[in-house]
């Protein structure tokens, strides 16, 4: 059963793929859907098993890469995170492809669309299940391939192709660091194996990688490449700008990949990683402050957006800066708690906006869209859902991850942990506000759009509508029927799937922290949204007013704190000039041509051209080389035995080295005469 | 004895490289040029007759008269070859064989 799991998805992606000219469109998206339906209902048993019933199970099956010490096998591990992660990636994607059913119905190429899908749930739910390093990069790559195909779904559209191959591009950043903390990884434990490598990773606490005479903790480098990884997958600053640019996929895709399943590998690679992590106290700070930085800088981005989608993009881009922070203070569980609620109302507000582009012929700009809430009712409640799980409201999914995340920032012992808990709570009441101000202006204004678009809205169709309503469900139960599952005090349900330093647990320090500070997030979120309401419905000439003298300021939260412009200018430039310039001319067509076929032509072209030239034509000419080949010779062999003992034999090819150079620069004066 | 025979192998040799200088020297006609070769093979049969006289052996007369007849027969073609070349070109001067260059 746990291997069908895996390939269920395999089957679907050959079948829509490979077979989907034979079977139709339809009926290949009702296969795809109906394989991808089964595997979540065996996830399901997986999860009783593994996770409540407490046994994890590991299938080796069997050896890829023997080579002396170096042996992988093709394993699957399922413990709790594992099966956390089967049921949040299979579940979003079942439901992303019934919705996509009706969604791409239209489109020619749906089982096309399909195939990739199933393609990259495949791929995911290899991420997941490996049992080691290697296993683990396979999935890693083969999601960032899948995503590559379907950004760039729509292959006719020049942006769509950009958008995937900056996806591509900068992923591959993060995978250069993940492959070297690998070899790093190998290097040290001579293994890829998590089991291996968790249960020696407290030996080498001490010891250090020397490097370039420096010493560096072998830990502390490990985790600091493996968490660059995460960065491009995870959409971390600095590596962030591929996340709103995939965009461009069709919006199921962006639910599937850039919600729910992607971006949250390189969280889950951190939460399994967590022995090594709980080891460097470095690496540890580093997740913090960065996952900090993500969370506030998405947020203050995602404040001014007027894509539909930019806006959620960024909502997950600084989700998962929660995420990476909550791992930064040593609380995985809490993490992949948050993990897993965001993959359900993350996925249920870009579905919901797919609905609502799909309802207003495929307008994604938020000031074009307006007075929907009577149109759309449906896709309004889904909406309000969504943004109030998303905004941490009470008792709703994201209040149970969000929020302890946050009390949990701020009660631990850590030394940036203050920095992050201010710049979480900061972000929080950035999420409320932008949450607030897409569903004012979509659906709460007055309307902006075409009237003949307005004319046509339809109410979501069935098939996706269902989804929503099943999404709309976990955005509101799921938190609060498995906070005790996982974050509950003495829970036992992570099993040994998640470590972490008794030192640094603090999940029972967060529980006492003062009340003030613990209803302080969602008041600024409660804050953020009726500013965001007030903003745009009383005050908007205040805000029009306003737009004169903070113009500046609009424009870097607009453009993304200019991150794109900075890259495209300098580092873009730079590379490309680098690229063309040096790499290109200088070194490809001009040292290594000179050097190599098209210098060693023309030399030896030469030189045959100036040997031809001994030969004048002229008698005497000959007759003199002949005396001195002659001579030379004859002397070589008569007097060879005497000067052989005084002069080195080699000097013999330098003497006729430097005698051609003679004969040369002689025949170019005959040449100039 | 011995100072004799010095005598005539320098000779000889003295004889050998006039011939040599003079091909190589040779700016005017191709006669020189086969005059001189001329000298290099008498040197040449002189050494021979020498060494022949000192080892007490008749190989090298031998050896000279074989060379009297192959130096004949080559100036005799060589001859001919250059009454032919000077019925096409009108002239023997050295200088101005050079039609084939490199």
């Amino acid at each position: 059963m746990y291997l069908v799991i895996v390939f269920l998805p395999l089957v679907s992606a050959i079948m829509a793929g490979l077979f989907g000219r034979f079977l139709g469109n339809k009926n290949s998206a009702y296969l795809a859907t109906f394989c991808l339906g089964f595997t979540f209902f065996l996830c399901l048993i997986a999860f009783y098993e593994v996770g409540l019933c407490h046994s994890p199970c590991y299938i080796v099956s069997f050896p890829w890469i023997q080579s002396e010490l170096f042996k992988v096998n093709w394993s699957f591990l399922f413990d709790s995170i594992t099966v956390v992660m089967l049921i949040v990636v299979t579940s979003v994607s079942f439901l992303v492809h019934m919705y996509s059913i009706e969604y791409m119905g239209q489109d020619p190429h749906l089982s096309r669309f399909m195939s990739y899908l199933s393609f990259f749930t495949f791929f995911m739910l290899i991420l997941v299940t490996a049992d080691n390093f290697l296993q683990m990069f396979v999935g890693w790559e083969g999601v960032g391939l899948c995503s590559y195909l379907l950004i760039n779904f729509y292959f006719t559209r020049v942006q769509a192709n950009k958008a995937a191959l900056k996806a591509m591009i900068v992923n591959r950043i993060g995978d250069f660091g993940l492959s070297l903390g690998m070899m790093a990884l190998f290097f040290t434990f001579k293994t890829l194996d998590y089991n291996v490598v968790f249960n020696l990773a407290p030996l080498v606490v001490n010891e250090n990688f020397c490097f370039f005479s420096f010493e560096l903790n072998k830990i502390t480098v490990i985790c600091l490449l493996l968490f660059v990884g995460a960065v491009g997958k995870s959409a971390q600053l600095g590596l962030h700008t591929w996340l709103p640019d995939a965009m461009e996929g069709p919006t199921p895709v962006s639910a599937l990949i850039h919600a729910a399943t992607m971006v949250t590998a390189g969280v889950f690679l951190i939460i399994r990683c967590s022995p090594l992590f709980e080891l460097s106290a470095i690496a540890l700070d580093v997740l913090m402050v960065f996952g900090s930085l993500t969370a506030f800088f998405a947020a203050t981005t995602g404040l001014l957006q007027n894509d539909v989608k930019r806006v959620i993009a960024y909502s997950t881009c600084s989700q998962l800066g929660y995420m990476v922070f909550a791992c930064g203070a040593s609380s995985y569980s809490v993490a992949m708690f948050h993990l897993a609620n965001h993959a359900f109302f993350k996925a249920l507000l870009f579905l919901t906006a797919g609905a609502i582009i799909h309802a207003l012929r495929d307008e994604q700009d938020m000031r074009k869209m307006g007075g929907l809430a009577m149109l759309l009712p449906f896709a309004y409640s889904m909406i309000v859902i969504g943004s109030l799980s998303l905004m941490g409201f009470p008792f709703l999914t994201g209040f149970y991850s969000k929020d302890s995340i946050l009390e949990l920032v701020y009660s631990s012992y850590s030394s940036p942990a203050g920095f992050a808990y201010v710049l979480g709570t900061l972000a929080a009441f950035c999420t409320a506000f932008y949450s607030f101000r897409l569903i004012y202006l979509v659906f709460l204004s007055v309307p902006n759009g075409y009237k003949s678009y307005f004319n046509q809205v339809h109410e979501t169709p069935y098939l996706m509508a269902l989804p929503l309503v099943l999404l709309a469900f976990g955005s509101i139960f799921i938190g609060y029927l498995t906070k005790d599952l996982m974050l509950g005090m003495g829970t036992n349900f992570w099993g040994g799937s998640i470590y972490f330093l008794p030192e640094r647990a603090g999940l029972f320090e967060a529980e006492f922290i003062p009340t003030n500070i613990k209803i302080l997030p969602v008041c600024l979120s409660l804050l953020g949204a009726f500013t965001a309401c007030l903003f745009y419905s009383s005050f908007f000439k205040f805000l029009v007013y306003l737009s004169v003298y903070v113009k500046d300021f609009y424009t870097f939260l607009n453009k993304k704190w200019y991150f794109d412009k900075i890259y495209n200018e300098v580092v873009g430039k730079f590379f490309i000039w680098f690229g063309y310039n040096m790499s290109f001319k200088l070194i490809d067509r001009g040292f290594v041509e000179l050097f190599g076929p098209y210098g060693m032509s023309k030399l030896s072209f030469n030189l045959a051209k100036q040997f031809s030239l001994l030969q004048t034509g002229f008698l005497y000419h000959y007759i003199f080389m002949l005396l001195v080949g002659v001579t030379f010779f004859v002397g070589i062999l008569s007097f060879g035995y005497y000067l052989n003992f005084w002069v080195d034999t080699r000097l013999y090819w330098l003497f006729m080295i430097g005698l051609f150079f003679i004969i040369f620069s002689d025949t170019r004066q005959i040449l100039n005469q | 004895m011995i100072v004799e025979q010095t005598y005539f192998l320098f000779t000889s040799i003295l004889i050998f490289l006039t011939g040599m200088g003079g091909i190589f020297l040779n700016r005017k006609h191709i006669i020189l040029l086969l005059i001189s070769i001329e000298l290099m093979l008498l040197a040449i049969n002189l050494q021979f007759i020498t060494f022949s006289v000192f080892l007490d052996d008749l190989f090298g007369q031998v050896a000279a008269f074989f060379i009297l007849t192959v130096a004949a027969a080559e100036s005799a073609i060589g001859l001919a070859l250059l009454v032919v070349y000077y019925r096409i070109r009108g002239t023997i001067a050295v200088e101005k064989i050079n039609l084939l260059k490199g």
